[in-house]
């Protein structure tokens, strides 16, 4: 009797344990593979993007932080090699509030703060006393105006004391409350089945989507004496808002018009169906959707806004960017200041606009019920 | 039987409120001109201008008229506005697929250019660059690399000097690029028809390029090179940029290219994954899957923002007005202020930029219909 066959492969009465990945793989090694070096192109684009950096990172920190000039009472004391930013210890008011009195800052101090719980209160529904905060919140511009304006036994501060990046706020936040109402009102009414109606929609949309903000602002200091009687005359502050507002408008108009569109008829006829009016239809069941598709435009609209109130700067106002200009030539501070100024300008809007475009994001995945 | 007859009142309503407002407006404006005793209409564009324009592409002085100082205007916001259209298609196109690419250090730089300029104004932009180019050194110590001279009065650069013959290459360059048309299509024929491939890039490079040169050293070099030459006070011969233009296009075309770069990356992303997957079980190497299967179908998707993206660059080239660019809305300004025809001008430029606005989107459409997806 023969023994059995001894197996070609020898049978094993235990798992072989796990070898560890080869340290290429795994860790930072293999991490640097996967993501700098892994292949003869990608290296060279690694190797030129450390180039770049090298060349533009420790001189711009050595600029802006280690060869600095942080104090001094005049452009004169700024010596050193990199930046000037003495002028922020002295000129920073100026920079913010314009040629708003100085005794009067607390106002607009207090406004902003009373900001944020009005914001809050659009923003999230979850909060304590919703029902009186919305009040509230629509209110808000009133608030603001007097505090900002004066009257009402406050002292009057005329509007074209506004300045520096206040302008820029107030000219931004009024926009933006105005142009979503109106921007819905305009995107109805392109879509409106009255032919009157929809053809002053289309040709007001247009018209202001035709042509560059800068003509409108123009037209706003230029033309608007022209149409209006004589010795009636607007504020040139709410002029320039005037033609925000309505450049905006169209712009938003047309972002909510693709969101009403992307809305399935079936909505539109079941709510018919339902017997509900024709606002009732709008409000209770189509705009909810159809804004809530649009958000992400609606944003991009609300920053686009936001940047354009530096335009005022060409028709004479002092907003952020003017200040920035009037220190430029400021005898205190010529010739030291040129970079510095519009550096802090270019942050103050770099932030408030990122966090808006990244709150977007953010709420465009909440509001996402399709996906999951 | 309530609704038609609530939306006919409420339409009557609406025109009946226009017409006030427009008659209000119209009562207004004409007592407002008489007061100032200024005439309406477009007379005005035949009278002499008496202001000079130092950046223009067609002959103009002081002598000529208002209408031929808004034609030089017109062709200097159409300049800038085309070459940032240009500038701003090739970094956004970069800066867009960059910012996909699986190198960690290229996407988060490109990440950090295109959020910077997306979320600062442009205007500060402009300016920005404007105050660098002035801080350059005067025209006598003006930086040299090659044959270009970097002063505060702008780039001087060769100049090309067209002499007799110079015709016959523009001839054998238009033969060039028809013959090199005609050779695709063929070629394309072919290859739907045969499979066999044919190098038409390398033909159509011969043709287009090797054409004309081989043109210009028979007519012997007909086309010279007028460089610039450093003179005694100042810089002789060649051709200026100025710092006004460079700062603008350098601007615009930045800021419109970060945002077309996030249309490209959208468009490249709203591609399925298997098209990838797809074309990687080909065999195809990554740039060809990128050129010949990713890109034609984002396309459909890059499209039509990128004309939204085209026609705001055009109306932001109007920002010239803040750094002294001499273009439509910075002459026009001019000329209301001399002639104090503040309608006639406003309307000048909403026509030219309603009909800049109209060609780019007629261009775009023809070009989004050619790329569409035809469904058989």
């Amino acid at each position: 009797m023969k023994s059995a066959p001894r197996p070609f492969f020898r049978n094993r009465d235990q798992m072989i344990p796990g070898r560890p990945a080869p340290v290429t793989q795994v860790g930072v090694l293999g991490w640097l593979r996967t993501n700098l070096f892994s292949s003869w192109f990608n290296t060279l684009l690694t190797v030129a993007a450390l180039v770049l950096l090298w060349r533009i990172v420790p001189p711009l920190l050595g600029w802006t932080v280690f060869n600095a000039d942080f104090s001094g009472e005049t452009g004169e004391e700024c010596t050193a090699a990199g930046a000037c930013w003495a002028w922020v210890d002295q000129r920073i008011n100026q920079f913010l509030y314009g040629f708003y009195p100085p005794r009067a800052y607390w106002r607009v101090n207090v406004a902003l703060l009373l900001l944020i719980p009005a914001v809050a209160y659009v923003l999230f529904d979850k909060l304590p006393y919703a029902k009186y905060g919305r009040w509230y919140s629509l209110s808000y511009p009133v608030i603001a105006a007097i505090l900002l304006i004066g009257g009402f036994g406050i002292e009057r501060v005329p509007t074209d004391q506004f300045g520096g990046f206040m302008l820029n706020l107030v000219a931004g936040l009024a926009g933006i409350a105005l142009s979503l109402p109106i921007g819905i009102l305009l995107a109805l009414g392109r879509r409106a089945k009255l032919p009157v109606v929809r053809y002053a929609s289309v040709i007001f949309i247009e018209v202001v989507r035709g042509v560059p903000l800068i003509t409108l602002l123009f037209v706003a200091i230029i033309i608007l004496e022209l149409f209006l009687p004589p010795r009636v005359s607007l504020a040139q502050l709410v002029r320039v808002m005037v033609m925000i507002t309505a450049f905006s408008s169209a712009y938003m108009s047309e972002v909510i018009r693709g969101g009403l569109q992307s809305i399935p008829s079936g909505q539109d006829e079941a709510a018919q169906a339902m017997g509900l009016s024709y606002w009732k239809k709008m409000r209770l069941v189509i705009l909810p959707q159809a804004l809530k598709i649009s958000i992400p435009g609606i944003v991009n609209t609300f920053i686009g806004l936001f940047k354009d109130t530096t335009l005022v700067v060409t028709i004479g106002l002092f907003d952020i960017l003017g200040q920035a200009r009037l220190l430029q030539t400021n005898p205190d501070w010529i010739g030291k200041v040129d970079h510095e100024t519009f550096l802090l300008a270019a942050l103050f809007f770099f932030v408030i606009c990122f966090s808006m475009s990244r709150y977007s994001i953010n709420l465009e995945r909440r509001l996402d019920t399709t996906r999951r | 039987m309530g609704g038609p007859s609530r939306g006919v009142i409420l339409q009557l309503l609406l025109v009946l409120a226009v017409a006030l407002f427009f008659a209000f407006v119209v009562a207004n404006t004409k007592a407002n001109l008489e007061r100032a005793g200024l005439s309406a209409g477009y007379g005005f564009l035949w009278d002499t201008s008496a202001f000079d324009i130092n950046q223009r592409l067609i002959s103009y002085d002081s002598t000529n008229t208002y209408g031929r100082a808004f034609i030089v205007g017109g062709l200097n916001t159409v300049l800038v506005a085309s070459m940032g259209v240009i500038a701003a298609t090739i970094i956004g196109f970069l800066a867009g697929i960059l910012r996909l690419s699986p190198n960690f250090l290229i996407s988060r730089i490109v990440t950090v250019y295109v959020e910077f300029t997306r979320n600062v104004p442009l205007l500060l932009q402009i300016i920005f660059w404007w105050v660098i180019l002035l801080a350059l050194p005067r025209v006598r110590d003006s930086i040299q690399v090659g044959a270009f001279y970097l002063n505060n009065r702008g780039v001087r650069m060769p100049a090309p000097v067209f002499e007799q013959g110079s015709v016959v290459l523009l001839i054998g360059l238009v033969v060039g690029v028809v013959a090199t048309i005609l050779v695709a299509r063929w070629a394309r024929a072919r290859q739907d028809a045969t499979g066999h491939k044919f190098p038409v890039g390398w033909t159509g490079l011969g043709l287009v390029v090797g054409l004309p040169l081989v043109l210009f050293l028979i007519t012997g070099r007909p086309i010279g090179l007028d460089l610039p030459e450093m003179g005694r006070f100042n810089l002789q011969g060649g051709f200026n940029i100025t710092p006004e233009l460079v700062a603008l296009w350098l601007a615009l075309s930045t800021y419109t290219g970060s945002f077309i770069s996030e249309i490209v990356r959208g468009g490249i992303l709203s591609v399925n994954k298997g098209q990838t997957e797809a074309a990687g079980a080909l065999g195809l190497p990554s740039g060809l899957t990128l050129r010949k299967v990713i890109l034609p179908q984002a396309m459909r998707a890059i499209v039509p923002p990128l004309t939204s993206q085209y026609l705001n660059l055009t109306k932001n080239s109007s920002l010239a007005v803040a750094i002294g660019y001499q273009d439509l809305v910075s002459i026009g300004d001019t000329i209301l202020n001399q002639s104090g025809q503040a309608l006639e001008v406003i309307s000048i430029y909403m026509v030219t930029y309603l009909s800049l606005s109209l060609l780019t989107s007629t261009f775009m459409n023809w070009y989004n219909g050619r790329i569409a997806l035809v469904e058989r």
